[in-house]
């Protein structure tokens, strides 16, 4: 059976308490929610820490409330589960919703977070493995090594963002609170993230994020498209999140559009939402629009089905999400 | 034809209340008192010789209590068969794949020997890798064995293949490759051993093998068998993948010898990854048939990528060319096949052992033959059936057959007619039949001796001992053996008490692979339970003054039939047997008949009955993606008889999830030496989403040989799977995938192709350009003998 | 540093020191000899390991025995026993859902939630409640069939 390394747990009473501990551990000490990412990592060798400071349990991170009127504050703590069944949530935002009931596994929606969901580790086939494994196929940058088994040469990793919630949010122009030793502050969900298979959160390692915040609809409505091999467990290996505002000649007056799965951090295609802007969804501009998507998505091989087909799949699943639409 | 009681009902499988209030202890679930847990340390390269191993650091490393390496046992070699003694439990001079064993460590707990296995140091000197079928056979540099990376080389010639093509109106050749794929029981491999005074080893172990388990455990540890105790705990699925000696099963009982302690050791799902695969196999098939569809001759070569040990290899070899001719009459037929060795983990059998790879082929290429020709593909089939009670060009005896009711059950059910090349784009039936072993002919190491034995003992409480060396893997055969026993004695499964797979006080079986344990301990139980009926039914007699034959023995009663109403209760009549004649003991055994033709290599394939099954799959093909998805399985097994139907059904949907399986996503490749994903997460297995509506006939045939006439039904329903699905996406979108798994992207890649105007398939290109050995040339069975049957010996 | 921790299993109350990284698997098999759990990977990629917790089904592998102190745990061998057995165990039996039996315990407890939750699902609910849990032997249609069996009998 796989053990766990030993380490030190903390389950601390308050948010501020949180907070504390992390910047006192400094690189030492990791946050655990539902613990379903982090885990498995540790599992794996790849996550070597001292101390987990559990914070699950925070009242200050749990609860959902609000409604599509004034919008809504989700707890960071908040499982997945309760993300898929809550009312407020099926009825205005039902794509978030949708996209939280096509994370991993019942169970497993039943323990993680959101929060977790956000900040989920970067993904690549080199990486998630054991640690016997990776010593057979070599080490990493990512971990212990020193180069990037996918793209030999290059001074960064290309591991993958894969949460599914995080194109969703971004699609709702969701904005998250973290909290940390200097205070805190509220970002939009896009600026949580960079580019980077290693540092690929924009945010300091004692900052906590507590709640994820969903400006009224306002009109808005989104679609949610995962690809993956089954109907479960597997995480995206594309994702594709549109929302759209639309007139009542059908025009659309507004678009967002995000990839999810095809570089370490979601990709917002902006010039895709441009080009929407004003037009109506037909065949044209939609493959204009799949043209511009497919162009910005440039994944590399380091998940599960190959790159070429990744990067096809980008226009179809997008002509597909768009005419929902239509 | 009498009422069954037990047999041919659906009752619950006997252990099942066992298993559903989680009871059943399978290996990892067994603790003894003061037990060590093992780690095993594996090469991380794929072929190096070993220069040195420093255990000092990890011998230090406090709760450790041994460290173990090749030098410390005994210098014996070990294989599954008696031609591939090539294994050692821990390397000594060289490492053949990554994943291969160099040392172990026995510690208080799994922690602290993972972290002593990190100290060992191993020097080693890389070697040039072999990691394709090319490689292995054109590649230069120091071959994985001495004796070349050429493991096995069959070349068999039955009737004459050149004058069949010249008979033949119309030839086609293709090339067909089956991907490698995992077992991937949801139980991990896990043994635990203890170390008696008075020098008794016992050894537990989710094995499908004990009897040969513990044939090696003597050879490789030096002890005499009498010393050595197997018990096969319960397994947690196998499908062949523990049907081989695995070097943690001798680990663990080298490490309680030296601590005088109980040691453990479970595989971590990575290293299950590392233990067995199904053999990657390249395959061409070259096919004359005359314009009525009729098959004048056919050349089959196969090339099995062997990985790095020769495990079951030389019978896996065999038997890729062994069962073509059981479902088609073949008249001229010559099969070439190779076994390379390659740095990966060995291939060895899993679920059809070596019969899926050409199966897949056979039915691929049929169905191109028939669309040639312009033939409905059910027709072409049909023109070639075999018939019951002949024997193949190969002498293979087939004696009931199904076949054809097979195919005209899933034809008709799924309206195939209605369909075939009518359904609107995108959507389309395929079909394939195929047949399989009720178990092997032959014992893999060389012997007269039974197969399967039954124990059976009675005493005056009216309780049975049943005690058999079968090990229930799942298929259920815990639950023949009862329920055999049950209907001759007239008892209930309460009356029974079972004793299964213990070498110490169960007679031997060979074990739980090639579909063999219904049928020959089946038949064991049945000739036991006979002969105590007939012990029993002689006391009674005698007692009460009636003829033994008119006893009938029902519902825990030993009646005198014939209208008169006396019985006796079951109790009371076994009191009044072991009154007369003692403990009463009764034994059971079933050897198969001398099935082997009159040539070398003619032992693999002979089988006391052959199954066979038919199955229409119905898919949608979403042309965008490449994507396919089985919309239903029609399948019809001819089983025979089915002593369970539950029993039989869950065995057939069972193969057909592993067949969609292998058909859609499971690939076990291997990238720079290193299983690519041995993951549960990223090897993809089918989920309850994925697995299609199926309609499963059983199709009876009373078969002469098998136990109330009962046939296999655990591995030949997967065989048709594949190749139906790839048939069905043909009609569905007219590419052809001469390649499994059958994944979005070669889907695509074929249609592009077709779109391009080329040839709308994706598959293997060529096939090695090599010489096989002249083929040894057999004569088929002449006409007369084809029709015999012969005795029980 | 180990800790003590009381925890509810099958309606009692077990204390047991224990590190904080043992996780709820490895205490409940190696600890509380409760080895009707079962575990076919570690890592959350099987659902061998399901438990119930407050109700939930969730994975005993990659929970901390800690975070569940205090929690109302149930595992197969709380379910039902030979003679009181539950009607999902029965049902399990009769259509033939099990074979080798060892994704069995997950399987029943996925299939509680759901019964208790929604005691008469539709076959899709049925797939999604026991999509996280994989069986290599039945092929699932007979556990699909066992769960729609016993949701009729428990109503
Ligand atoms: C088999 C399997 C399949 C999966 N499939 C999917 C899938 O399809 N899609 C998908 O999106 N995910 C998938 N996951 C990943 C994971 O389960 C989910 O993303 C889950 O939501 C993670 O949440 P958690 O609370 O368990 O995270 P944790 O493991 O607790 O945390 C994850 C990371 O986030 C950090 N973190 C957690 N909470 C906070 C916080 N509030 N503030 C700051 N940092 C925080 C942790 O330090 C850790 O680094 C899968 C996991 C498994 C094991
Ligand atoms: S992308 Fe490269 S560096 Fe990053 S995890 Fe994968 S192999 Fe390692
Ligand atoms: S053991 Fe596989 S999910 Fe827990
Ligand atoms: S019954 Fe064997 S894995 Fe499900």
């Amino acid at each position: 059976m796989l053990r766990l390394p030993p380490f030190q747990y903390v389950r601390p009473g308050t948010l501020h308490e949180a907070v504390g501990i992390l910047a006192s551990e400094g690189g030492k000490a990791v946050l655990m929610a539902g613990g379903t990412d982090l885990l498995p990592r540790m599992k794996h060798r790849v996550a070597a820490l001292e101390v987990v400071v559990a914070i699950r349990a925070l009242r200050e991170l749990r609860g959902i409330w609000g409604d599509p009127r004034q919008g809504l504050v989700i707890g960071a703590a908040s499982t997945l589960a309760e993300v898929c069944s809550h009312p407020a949530i099926r009825q205005g935002y039902e794509v978030l919703s949708l996209a939280a009931a096509q994370v991993a596994t019942p169970q497993i929606r039943n323990m993680g977070t959101i929060g977790g969901n956000l900040c989920l580790d970067t993904r690549c086939s080199y990486y998630d493995m054991p640690y016997t494994w990776r010593k057979a196929m070599g080490f990493c940058l990512k971990k212990n090594g020193d180069t990037c088994l996918v793209a030999p040469g290059s001074t960064r990793c290309w591991a993958v963002s894969s949460s599914d919630l995080a194109p969703v949010l971004m699609a709702l122009d969701g904005r998250v609170r973290l909290v940390g030793p200097r205070g805190e502050r509220v970002v939009p969900v896009e600026e949580l993230y960079r580019d980077d298979g290693i540092r690929y959160l924009n945010k300091e390692p004692a900052e906590i994020l507590t709640e994820v915040l969903l400006p009224p609809l306002d009109g808005w409505k989104a679609a949610y498209w995962k690809v993956r091999r089954r109907g479960s467990f597997d995480f995206p290996v594309l994702s594709l999140a549109v929302a759209v505002r639309q007139d009542e000649g059908g025009h659309i007056a507004d678009a967002r559009l995000i990839l999810g799965a095809v570089r370490s951090s979601p990709l917002r295609v902006r010039e895709a939402e441009e080009a929407l802007r004003g037009e109506k969804l037909e065949p044209g501009i939609m493959e204009v629009v799949c043209e511009l998507a497919s162009r910005a998505a440039r994944p590399v091989e380091n998940t599960d089905f190959t790159v070429l087909w990744r990067k096809r799949m980008v226009k179809v699943f997008l002509r597909r999400a768009l005419g929902t639409f239509a | 034809m009498k009422e069954f009681t037990w047999i041919s009902k659906p009752y619950p499988r006997v252990d099942a209340e066992a298993k559903v209030t989680g009871r059943v202890r399978y290996a990892d679930d067994l603790v003894l008192p003061g037990m060590l847990f093992c780690k095993l340390l594996r090469s991380h390269l794929p072929h190096a010789r070993i220069r040195r191993i420093d255990t000092t650091r990890a011998r230090s490393l406090p709760g450790v209590l041994a460290v173990l390496t090749g030098k410390d046992l005994p210098a014996h070699k070990f294989g599954i068969l008696p031609t591939s003694q090539d294994q050692e439990a821990l390397c000594v001079e060289k490492v053949r794949y990554v994943g291969d064993p160099v040392a172990a460590v026995a510690a208080i707990d799994e922690w602290t020997a993972e972290q002593a296995v990190r100290l060992i140091e191993v020097e080693y000197d890389p070697l040039p890798s072999y990691m394709t079928i090319e490689d292995a056979l054109f590649k230069e540099g120091e071959p994985i064995h001495a004796q070349g990376n050429v493991h096995k080389e069959v070349s068999l010639e039955f009737g004459d293949v050149a004058t069949g093509f010249e008979e033949a109106d119309y030839i086609r050749e293709d090339i067909f490759l089956y991907h490698g794929s995992a077992h991937l029981p949801l139980e991990e491999h896990a043994a635990v051993a203890s170390y008696e005074p008075g020098d008794l080893l016992t050894v537990w172990s989710s094995t499908q093998v004990p009897h040969y388990l513990h044939r090696t455990l003597s050879k490789v540890l030096d002890l005499p068998m009498s010393r050595i105790r197997v018990i096969a705990t319960p397994v947690g699925g196998g499908f062949g993948g523990k049907s081989d000696i695995f070097n943690h099963e001798i680990v663990v009982a080298a490490l309680a010898m030296i601590t005088g302690r109980p040691v453990k050791c479970t595989l971590t799902r990575e290293e299950v990854f590392y233990t067995l695969r199904r053999h990657p196999t390249l395959m061409w098939v070259r096919t004359g048939v005359r314009e009525d569809g009729t098959i004048t001759a056919m050349h089959f070569r196969a090339i099995l990528e062997g990985g790095a040990y020769g495990s079951y290899g030389v019978a896996t070899t065999y038997y890729v060319g062994a069962l073509q001719p059981i479902t088609y009459k073949i008249p001229n037929y010559r099969f070439e096949g190779m076994r390379v060795f390659t740095n990966a983990p060995p291939g060895g059998p899993k679920r059809g052992h070596g019969t899926p790879q050409p199966r897949f082929a056979l039915e691929c290429h049929l169905d191109k033959i028939a669309e040639d020709l312009g033939m409905d593909p059910v027709e072409l089939r049909r023109r070639n059936l075999v018939a019951p009670h002949t024997k193949t060009v190969n002498w293979l005896r087939i004696t009931s057959c199904g076949l054809a009711e097979c195919l005209k059950k899933v034809v008709e059910a799924s309206r195939f007619h209605e369909k075939h090349r009518r359904l609107p784009r995108g959507r389309g039936v395929g079909l394939a039949v195929s047949g399989y072993l009720s178990g092997a002919g032959l014992p893999i190491y060389w012997n007269d001796l039974p197969h399967s034995q039954v124990h059976l003992q009675v005493d005056r409480s009216g309780s049975v001992t049943l005690s058999c060396g079968a090990i229930d893997i799942g298929q259920g055969s815990n639950s023949v053996l009862v329920y055999t026993v049950c209907e001759i004695l007239g008892v209930s499964p309460e009356d029974v008490r079972l004793i299964v797979a213990d070498t110490a006080i169960t007679p031997i079986d060979l074990g739980s692979y090639s579909s063999r344990v219904t049928f020959m301990a089946g038949n064991a139980a049945l000739q036991a339970a006979q002969r105590m009926r007939d012990l029993i039914a002689a006391a009674v007699a005698e007692k009460l003054g009636v003829p033994a034959e008119s006893l009938i023995f029902q519902g825990r009663q030993v009646k005198v039939g014939g209208g008169e109403d006396r019985a006796l209760s079951w109790r009371e009549a076994c009191e009044v047997a072991e009154a007369r004649y003692g403990l009463l003991s009764a034994t059971g055994t079933y050897t198969p008949p001398r099935l082997a033709g009159p040539y070398k290599g003619s032992g693999v394939g002979p089988s006391p009955a052959y199954s066979y099954s038919a199955c229409v799959a119905e898919v949608q093909v979403d042309e965008e993606t490449g994507v396919v998805s089985v919309e239903k399985i029609w399948i019809a097994h001819d089983i025979g008889r089915a002593l369970n139907p539950l029993l039989v059904l869950g065995q057939v949907e069972g193969s057909v999830y592993m067949g969609l399986g292998e058909a859609l996503m499971e690939d076990l490749s291997v990238r720079q030496g290193v299983i690519r994903v041995p993951s549960m997460l990223e090897y993809k297995s089918p989920t309850v989403k994925e697995m299609p509506e199926v309609e499963a006939f059983l199709i009876e045939t009373v078969d002469p040989e098998g136990p109330f006439g009962a046939k296999e039904c655990g591995q030949g329903p997967l065989l048709p799977v594949p190749p139906a699905i790839a048939n069905a996406i043909y009609d569905a979108v007219r590419v052809r995938i001469d390649e499994v798994p059958i994944t979005p992207e070669k889907v695509l890649k074929a249609l592009e192709r077709r779109r391009k105007g080329e040839e709308g398939r994706f598959g293997p290109g060529g096939f090695p350009a090599i010489r096989f050995k002249e083929p040894i040339r057999v004569a088929p069975p002449s006409p007369s003998s084809a029709g015999r049957v012969e005795p029980r010996p | 540093m180990p800790r003590l921790v009381r925890l509810h299993v099958n309606g009692q109350v077990h204390e047991v020191f224990t590190p904080p990284h043992r996780t709820l698997l490895e205490l409940l098999r190696e600890d509380l000899g409760l080895t009707g759990t079962k575990h076919g990977c570690e890592l959350g990629e099987c659902g061998a390991c399901t438990v119930l917790v407050d109700g939930r089904p969730i994975l005993a592998c990659l929970a901390l025995a800690v975070e569940v102190e205090g929690a109302e745990i149930l595992t197969v061998e709380g379910l039902g026993r030979p003679g009181n057995l539950h009607p999902l165990q029965e049902a399990f039996m009769e259509v033939g859902a099990l074979q080798c039996g060892y994704c069995t315990p997950g399987f029943l407890l996925s299939a509680k939630a759901l019964l208790d939750q929604n005691p008469a699902p539709s076959r899709q609910e049925i797939h999604e409640a026991l999509s996280g849990n994989l069986c290599r032997c039945t092929g699932y249609l007979r556990i699909v069939q066992a769960v729609e069996r016993a949701a009729v009998k428990a109503r």
